[in-house]
């Protein structure tokens, strides 16, 4: 998995260099794409990517102390706010489309659907890693001492909200 | 094994409270303006949040150092790009 998390990680990064050297090219254009992206919305993103982080982190310490029920309650509410991420995302996508804004309008464009549209995906597929999780630890599979499965998964996640807390300024908050 | 519940809600706070902070500078407009310090703040808030996920919730702090350096590395390596690029060609 930190093979995995690894190349991800080289991988989002060039996208951000990318991005940057883009926006040096065109910055007017940029800064108009940019003033069209909700401020609001993507802090309250963060913060639920933040707060389904440190969910992820109590289960996992619950989960070591032999609380497997408490760690499925937890792990439950880092998935709850990967969800809500997800939803909010969902309609940010819906007003883009309705706007005209898709893949093809411009640079600013195709970099904001690639950049968020790429990381959406990661976040629906750690929540459903998640959920996994969630599921398996009620049933008791796992317990203290035997943590790699969820400890692997989680890291996973804090990846996920890793590549956020660099694409939020990169793309929502610097323009 | 090492952080405490009590410590991983500290550090909840200190996350949310720099999202806060991240959220008033773009909020008050001096995130938008041709100013050096501003994308500084912002950057140097993200370097702390990622090395507080990275260190604490990843638990790379007792990792093997190829991994702490690798994610560590990689976080300063794009931030200092994207600060040199955002300074020299706009």
């Amino acid at each position: 998995m930190w093979f995995v998390i690894g190349i991800e990680m080289l991988t989002f990064g060039l996208l951000f260099i990318v991005f940057a050297v883009a926006r040096g090219r065109e910055p007017e254009l940029f800064r108009a794409g940019q003033a069209g992206l909700n401020l609001h919305a993507g802090a309250l993103n963060t913060a639920l990517l933040l707060t389904g982080s440190w969910c992820v982190a109590r289960g996992v310490h619950a989960l070591r102390l032999g609380r497997a029920l408490a760690s499925a309650r937890w792990t439950f509410g880092g998935a709850a706010c990967g969800a809500g991420f997800l939803a909010s995302k969902l309609v940010e996508y819906h007003f883009k489309l309705a706007e005209g804004k898709d893949l093809s309008s411009d640079t600013f464009h195709m970099f904001y659907w690639l950049l968020t549209g790429f990381h959406f995906l990661h976040v629906a597929a750690a929540v459903l890693a998640l959920t996994v999780v969630v599921w398996l630890t009620r049933r008791r599979l796992w317990g203290a001492g035997h943590t790699h499965a969820p400890e692997t998964v989680a890291a996973f996640w804090h990846m996920v909200d890793l590549l956020w807390i660099v694409l939020f300024p990169l793309v929502y908050v610097l323009r | 094994m090492t952080t405490s519940s009590r410590r991983l809600d500290g550090l909840w706070l200190a996350l949310i409270g720099a999202t806060a902070l991240t959220w008033a500078l773009g909020e008050s407009g001096l995130a938008s303006r041709h100013l050096a310090w501003p994308a500084a703040v912002v950057f140097a808030l993200s370097l702390a949040k990622g090395a507080m996920i990275a260190l604490d919730f990843m638990e790379l702090r007792e990792a093997p150092p190829l991994w702490r350096r690798f994610v560590i590395g990689w976080l300063l390596a794009v931030v200092v790009v994207i600060l040199g690029l955002r300074w020299t060609i706009g």
